[in-house]
């Protein structure tokens, strides 16, 4: 699971933000912010290549 | 007094068998779960046992269903597709369920050991898919997805199970658990893009459960038609004078392992509350059926519920008054029959949950299911301005689920873990040492050859010169390691453990 690793590792990478003790709701909402920037750059290149296709035949039945 | 919360899940995963032409999910499942199998016995019979040992139907008389069965022999790679029912070392079961593949993890004796084998059952289905691909030819492969919806009206299960006392009244239950059903959604739903019962995207562009738009009544036997809240059926695989085995068909599939706990940790306390009579406030809603699509609809989270008994709560207040109770029932009887050492830690992860749906649920984000998948699809969303019925942002939704690891979405969005990853890696193959599957798993993987069929509640063995012995197993917290670890340990073969046990 490196994906995961890397996430969680974030934080240690940038220790000005870990150490900061008492950051305001305004500085978590630009992290969160920054860190969805990378997740949706990189989930990009993961993404299912023919969405309409993908969803289409997405067929489950039968099941409880 | 409160019983011990012996528990487990079922999870029916979705399945694409990818590169074929009008493909059928039950060859498409019984090759996935074949290829595990095969692949244990190649690999790893020494470390699995015996993989083969077939699920046994029957209740009064040893099973000769032999559908399960893989015969170590049969080793060449060669693409099973039977349709198969077995029973692993770990004590869990792995078959094909309708037009699914199905893991129900072993009886667990609280709720991070459920989490622990929930995710070890993922780690299986990931070598399954592995071991599928090496067989099948280039170009076709077969995925997994642990969710609950295709998206098209189509739902599929993920099951709970709890060891509950057989002398509270199935009324009370109904009447003091179904509440807690309908709210706890707002912490353990795994979100979904649209609605399946009509709305359109404007209405309903995004929603937090999986699962409410298939359920239709309050109370009923159904689990594929007509769902009820609080399903009835009456099986307790355990001696049903003293027990009932509540079997809990309305939850989502989590992929965070947070949610998972909370899930089953929440839902084993309250159960447990109830059985202490605990709960003294009378929850239940007018209209349990609406009042479950209105929470699911409502990302505000202040919808107010109409109460059978006069006046309304949110969804929030009534799972604010049950982690209440719970703190006060913690201290009146202490935690024991949850986990001594779990129990605190589900009462502290909930009351936290709880002040984060309250004060910011974008904070719950690396916790809770929806929250994470609102967050990545509604970000995806405005980056590339689609409209909510887009199919690209239900293909984001699918793919939340995908268990390859290289694929799933929810792999990437930074979900915190609590599972020990070297224990999950053990779950695959070693049982829960504190429930009976403790027996069930340790006896498959050192008398496997032996062993005929298992289930639930018994196995049934086959020594040789006598008939078939079946070994009945009614105490879900008895045949623990501490039980019987010693005998088997001392029990070159089958024979001399049963003499053992006999004696």
């Amino acid at each position: 699971m490196p994906e995961r690793e890397q996430i969680r590792r974030t934080p240690t990478e940038r220790p000005e933000e870990a150490v900061d003790e008492a950051p305001s709701s305004w500085d978590a909402g630009e992290k969160l912010k920054a860190e969805l920037d990378d997740l949706l750059d990189e989930i990009d290149e993961v993404l299912e290549t023919n969405a309409e296709d993908f969803v289409r035949s997405f067929v489950q039945k039968g099941g409880q | 007094m409160a019983i011990r919360k012996i528990c487990g899940i079922e999870t029916e995963y979705g399945i694409v068998f990818r590169g074929v032409d009008d493909p059928n999910p039950i060859t498409a499942s019984s090759i996935l779960i074949n290829s595990y199998l095969s692949d244990l016995t190649r690999t790893g019979g020494a470390v699995h046992g015996a993989p083969g040992v077939g699920w046994d139907f029957e209740f009064e008389t040893p099973g000769a269903d032999a559908r399960g069965v893989t015969s170590p022999d049969s080793m060449p790679p060669e693409v099973e597709t039977h349709m198969v029912n077995a029973v692993l070392t770990n004590g869990a079961r792995y078959y094909v369920d309708h037009a699914h593949p199905e893991l129900s993890t072993p009886e667990c004796g609280d709720a991070l050991s459920v989490v622990t084998f929930d995710r070890s059952a993922e780690v299986i289905l990931e070598q399954s898919m592995r071991a599928a691909d090496a067989l099948l030819p280039e170009g076709q492969s077969i995925v997994a997805y642990k969710n609950n919806s295709d998206g098209k009206g189509n739902s599929y299960g993920c099951h709970e199970n709890y060891l509950i006392d057989r002398d509270l009244p199935f009324g009370r239950i109904v009447a003091e658990i179904t509440p807690h059903f309908i709210t706890r959604q707002i912490f353990c739903g795994a979100g979904k893009v649209g609605s399946e019962i009509g709305f359109s995207s404007d209405l309903v562009p995004f929603q937090i459960s999986q699962r409410a738009d298939f359920f239709e009544e309050e109370v009923g036997l159904e689990t594929t038609l007509k769902r009820p809240i609080i399903n009835t059926r009456d099986e307790p695989h355990a001696d049903p004078q003293k027990y009932r085995r509540l079997h809990v068909i309305i939850g989502d599939a989590n992929m965070s392992e947070v949610a998972t706990f909370l899930k089953v940790g929440t839902t084993a306390i309250v159960l447990a509350m109830i059985e202490d009579d605990w709960i003294k406030r009378d929850l239940r809603f007018a209209e349990p059926i609406q009042a479950l699509r209105t929470v699911s609809t409502d990302l505000s989270l202040t919808a107010a519920l109409p109460l059978l008994g006069g006046g309304s709560a949110t969804a929030l207040e009534v799972q604010r008054y049950l982690c209440e109770r719970a703190a006060d029932w913690g201290q009146h009887h202490g935690f024991s029959v949850v986990g001594e050492e779990v129990g605190p830690e589900i009462l502290r992860r909930w009351e936290q949950t709880l002040s984060g749906l309250e004060d910011d649920p974008e904070s719950l984000v690396s916790t809770i299911d929806w929250i994470a998948k609102f967050r990545l699809i509604s970000g995806y969303r405005e980056r590339h301005e689609l409209e909510w019925g887009d199919a690209r942002l239900h293909a984001l939704d699918l793919q939340y689920h995908d268990l390859r690891p290289e694929k799933s979405l929810a792999r990437r969005v930074g979900l915190e873990t609590i599972c020990d990853p070297e224990l999950v890696l053990r779950g695959m193959s070693f049982p829960p040492e504190d429930t009976r599957a403790y027996f069930r798993g340790a006896c498959l993987a050192k008398f496997g050859d032996e062993i005929i069929s298992a289930n639930w509640d018994s196995m049934v063995f086959d020594v040789g010169s006598e008939p078939l012995r079946r070994v009945a197993m009614m105490e879900p917290s008895r045949g623990t390691a501490s039980h019987v670890a010693s005998v088997i340990e001392s029990s070159q073969t089958a024979a001399e453990l049963l003499a053992q046990l006999d004696a």
